[in-house]
């Protein structure tokens, strides 16, 4: 199975670089932007058949090393 | 004083590490390569700074889950001394031995300067060589080194007198300006609740002779030596 994991920082976490991201837009005319975050997409292509058990997997994998909890949040969806 | 200093893939600080502990305990530091798992009996272990891993996924979230930092996490959890540097406090943040992470610097530039540093509690293993309160210059080289914890954590940490050293102003204040990467209260360096783990970001290992423009890191190595020996 194929799992899609989006890491996004926690709210109240400032990000930097969505705030950079945001007055390039503005720079480049976007003026109607009132807030970017900015955060990582990453693709597994696991072995697992069983979607309870791949969603089970890649969460334990978000805990241990793709996501840092302190910070971030993470979504999951199985393909 | 028996010390180690870890190595990962694209340390850079490694060298500097060893050169200070071997200069001022006399004796050559055993040099750990990541992937071994066995670290000779020692009374500190040190990661240093680097890019390890390339800061790879996130700064030393590879470093982090290498074999050999579960023996570092073994010698902390008993009660063994673990000093992290710049990338060596980012990776123990990411292993949990410290509270917190280590983000991407407010100005989204790298930082690379002498900076203020107070003493903000000399009772501990890292510290005692210095007076309270006592305003040193050490340099910084980072990124990442915006350091973040949650209010609850930060309230902890200071309540608890957690805060190892913070940056501020030639006349020891707390200010914005002194502030080099957007560390929440100004947050240089962390102790652990027992306080035999610190984290900081500035390098004290790069001021220790004359030759480097000043001794003001002398203090943080002698502090080591009166803890352990």
């Amino acid at each position: 199975m194929k799992a899609r994991v989006h890491i996004t920082l926690k709210n109240g976490v400032l990000d930097p670089q969505g705030k950079a991201i945001k007055h390039a837009l503005f720079a480049l005319g976007f003026d109607g932007v009132n807030d970017v975050r900015q955060g990582k997409y990453i693709e597994l292509d696991l072995a697992e058949s069983d979607p309870d058990n791949t969603q089970a997997v890649v969460e334990e994998m978000c805990k241990k090393l793709l996501s840092n909890t302190v910070i971030e949040n993470y979504a999951i969806e199985i393909v | 004083m028996k010390t180690a200093v870890i190595v990962f893939p694209a340390s850079n600080c490694d060298r500097d590490m060893i050169v200070a502990l071997e200069k001022i305990t006399g004796h050559q530091p055993h040099i750990i390569w990541h992937q071994d798992d066995y670290i000779p009996a020692v009374d500190l272990i040190a990661l240093p700074g680097g890019f390890s891993f390339g800061d790879y996924l996130r700064c030393g979230a590879m470093a982090a889950r290498s074999p050999v930092t579960r023996k570092v996490i073994e010698h902390a959890d008993r009660g063994g001394n673990v000093i992290g540097i710049c990338n060596g406090f980012q990776v123990l943040t990411e292993t949990g031995l410290l509270p917190g992470a280590l983000m991407r610097n407010e100005s989204l530039k790298f930082v690379c300067k002498d900076v203020r540093l107070k003493v903000e509690n000399n009772d501990t293993p890292f510290t005692n060589a210095y007076e309270p309160g006592e305003v040193i210059t050490v340099p910084v080289a980072h990124h990442d080194g915006n350091y973040f914890a949650d209010d609850d954590t930060l309230y902890a940490l200071e309540e608890e007198g957690r805060i190892a050293f913070r940056y501020v102003n030639d006349d020891g204040d707390t200010t914005l300006a002194a502030n080099p990467n957007g560390s929440r209260n100004n947050i240089a360096g962390i102790i652990s609740r027992r306080k035999n783990i610190l984290g900081m970001m500035p390098h004290p290992e790069r001021l220790i002779e004359n030759a480097h423009g000043g001794t003001d890191g002398l203090g943080f190595f002698k502090s080591m030596i009166n803890a352990i020996n």
